[in-house]
């Protein structure tokens, strides 16, 4: 019972118990930030003022270490994924609100003015034009988002080893097992890259009308 | 009709955009907006489907105030073209022309045939209709938006610098489109431009617009050419507005001579009948024209095709105008313009003195002729 793959019993997981867990725990804030982002930063294209403090305080909340955050939200939340999972969702943030913010003010002014006289409200406007055209810049953030999220989430061991894949590093100094500690380095390593994969893979099938070249990025 | 009256837009910061600018665009006709930047004329036409609203005075459609009608309803009663098309880069081109119908309820199917009839009114392939703005060329996006404006059939188009961002060449084939396409819808016209030359092309009335947002002049082309308002108006016209008036006088009037015209085949007895003129025009056997020869070098026997001279652009009597007839005698080396018919055959040759002749006798005649300007 010491194989690479031998998850130690103290962990109530298989190997592939702990990947399901190490992405849910890693993805859901990344959904909740980009659920939170988006009316964000359509408020932030509104109103050119806003955009500015709401970078300042993404960037500070960005700053503030995780486990900090954890102290505050334990009282709350106890020692549970939420706990894990709400400074990744403010992480996310960072990256996410400027991707969208971007993307959408990089809407040719003409292709706006084009649907404005066309007669396309504001609403219409937003779902039919802005969000499409800024589909690409906001996979990027995602992108971003996700391959840090899906690393962070290995903090959670502190707080009652609710950090999945991030628990065989603690593990491995408890039951002397180094390999452990290897296996969750690469397995998280692997999972962002594939996770990575997908996303542009999603990309490339929401974009079928970007030129190849640029495509190719 | 639209009828723009003692509108001013004022921006909080003071700046005034339009000034108290009053015009009365005809149906069923193009009417162009021109001046320099800062004229206003681009605010003036946002004004007219309400992306921009007056300070003061009010805009009437067909004697009613447009602020009476919903305000999305107005636009898409509408077409707009704009500078660079501002296509919807995620959409196919079909797509793209679908838009308003959509908009207006129109099923998917109903809409897409309506798209691809426009493509071909707009001399677009319908094979580009699955593609995407990024995989056409300048011009035939500007094509496509043109295509989308029309696509509900509404009555009024706006075109906001529509052909500025494309090379001469094709600017040049998306005016001489737009010329047929409103000979065959009819559709009212407001063009806006900063090229005076595009104006005096396309417009059936010209409005000049000075920086300020005033009106300088509202003329048909020829009258603007003829007789400028001002010192402004006269300046923004040009250093050439006489030859370019020239366009609105038809060349069918002149004189021809047929006498210098010889077939490269001609025989030597029939080459010194013609020996009276300077130069003869040599054509091919099937009339087209090759270049001048001096009679002495065409008597000496056999016609040598690499020592004629260029015969410059030749025009098409009845079709060109007078300002073609004279460019075509002004290219020439030897003064002399070269007539063709429809197929490029030489039916004449002209003179710089009959043509000259022929602008004094136009001008004494007074109006030019506006059709003979396309």
């Amino acid at each position: 019972m010491s194989g690479f793959f031998d998850i130690p019993s103290d962990l109530q997981n298989s190997y592939f118990g702990l990947i399901g867990l190490h992405l849910r725990e890693a993805l859901l804030p990344v959904l909740a930030g980009l659920l939170v982002s988006l009316p964000v930063a359509q408020l932030c294209v509104r109103f050119r003022w806003l955009y500015p403090p709401v970078f300042g305080v993404t960037t500070v909340l960005y700053a503030i270490p995780s486990l900090a955050f954890f102290v505050v939200l334990i009282d709350y939340t106890g020692q549970t994924e939420t706990t894990v999972m709400i400074p990744l969702a403010v992480y996310s943030l960072v990256v996410l609100v400027p991707a969208i913010v971007d993307g959408v003010r990089s809407v040719p002014p003409e292709t706006l003015a084009a649907a404005t006289a066309m007669g396309l409200g504001p609403v219409r406007r937003y779902l039919q034009v802005q969000l499409p055209i800024a589909v690409p810049a906001i996979i990027a953030g995602l992108r971003v988002a996700t391959v840090s999220s899906i690393s962070l989430v290995s903090v959670g061991m502190l707080i009652g080893n609710q950090g999945a894949l991030g628990n065989l590093l603690h593990d491995a100094q408890i039951y002397n097992r180094p390999l452990l500690a290897v296996n969750s380095v690469v397995t998280t390593a692997v999972l962002a890259v594939l996770v990575d994969a997908v996303l542009v893979g999603v990309r490339v099938l929401l974009t079928p009308w970007m030129p190849k070249e640029r495509a190719a990025r | 009709m639209i009828r723009i009256d003692a509108v001013t837009k004022r921006y909080p910061d003071g700046t005034v955009a339009v000034d108290r600018l009053s015009l009365e665009i005809p149906d069923r006709a193009i009417t162009v907006l021109v001046g320099p930047s800062g004229c206003g004329k681009t605010t003036t036409l946002r004004m007219i489907n309400r992306m921009v609203e007056p300070s003061e005075g009010s805009i009437l459609l067909d004697g009613q105030d447009i602020r009476q009608q919903p305000v999305n309803t107005l636009r898409r009663s509408m077409g707009y073209v704009i500078q660079n098309a501002g296509l919807f880069q995620h959409r196919t081109i079909l797509d793209n022309i679908a838009t308003v119908p959509r908009l207006l309820g129109w099923s998917k199917q109903k809409a897409r045939e309506r798209a691809a009839e426009l493509m071909e009114r707009v001399g677009l392939d319908t094979a580009l209709a699955k593609r995407y703005p990024y995989q056409l060329s300048g011009g035939q996006q500007q094509r496509v938006g043109v295509a989308r404006a029309l696509a509900a059939d509404p009555p009024v188009l706006l075109m906001d610098e529509p052909f500025s961002a494309v090379d001469p060449i094709v600017r040049k084939g998306l005016q001489d489109e737009l010329l047929r396409i409103q000979d065959e819808l009819g559709k009212t016209i407001v063009f806006v431009t900063h090229d005076i030359d595009e104006a005096i092309k396309l417009g059936t009335m010209v409005a000049v617009l000075r920086t300020g947002g005033r009106l300088a002049q509202f003329a048909p082309p020829a009258e603007l050419l003829s007789a400028p308002a001002d010192p402004f108006v006269e300046d923004f016209l040009g250093a050439d507005r006489g030859i370019r008036r020239l366009s609105f006088f038809p060349s069918a009037e002149l004189e021809l001579q047929t006498a210098p015209v010889v077939a490269i085949d001609a025989g030597a007895e029939k080459l010194a009948s013609r020996g009276a003129a300077p130069y003869l025009l040599v054509t091919d056997v099937d009339g087209r024209p090759l270049g001048w020869g001096a009679p002495d070098d065409l008597t000496a026997g056999e016609i040598d095709r690499d020592r004629l001279l260029p015969y410059g652009r030749p025009f098409v009597p009845g079709t060109d105008s007078l300002r073609t007839a004279l460019d075509g005698a002004v290219l020439s080396p030897t003064g002399w313009a070269v007539a063709v018919d429809g197929e490029g055959r030489a039916v004449g040759v002209v003179s710089q003195q009959v043509i000259g002749e022929a602008v004094r006798a136009a001008h004494t005649a007074g109006r030019p002729d506006a059709k003979a300007a396309r």
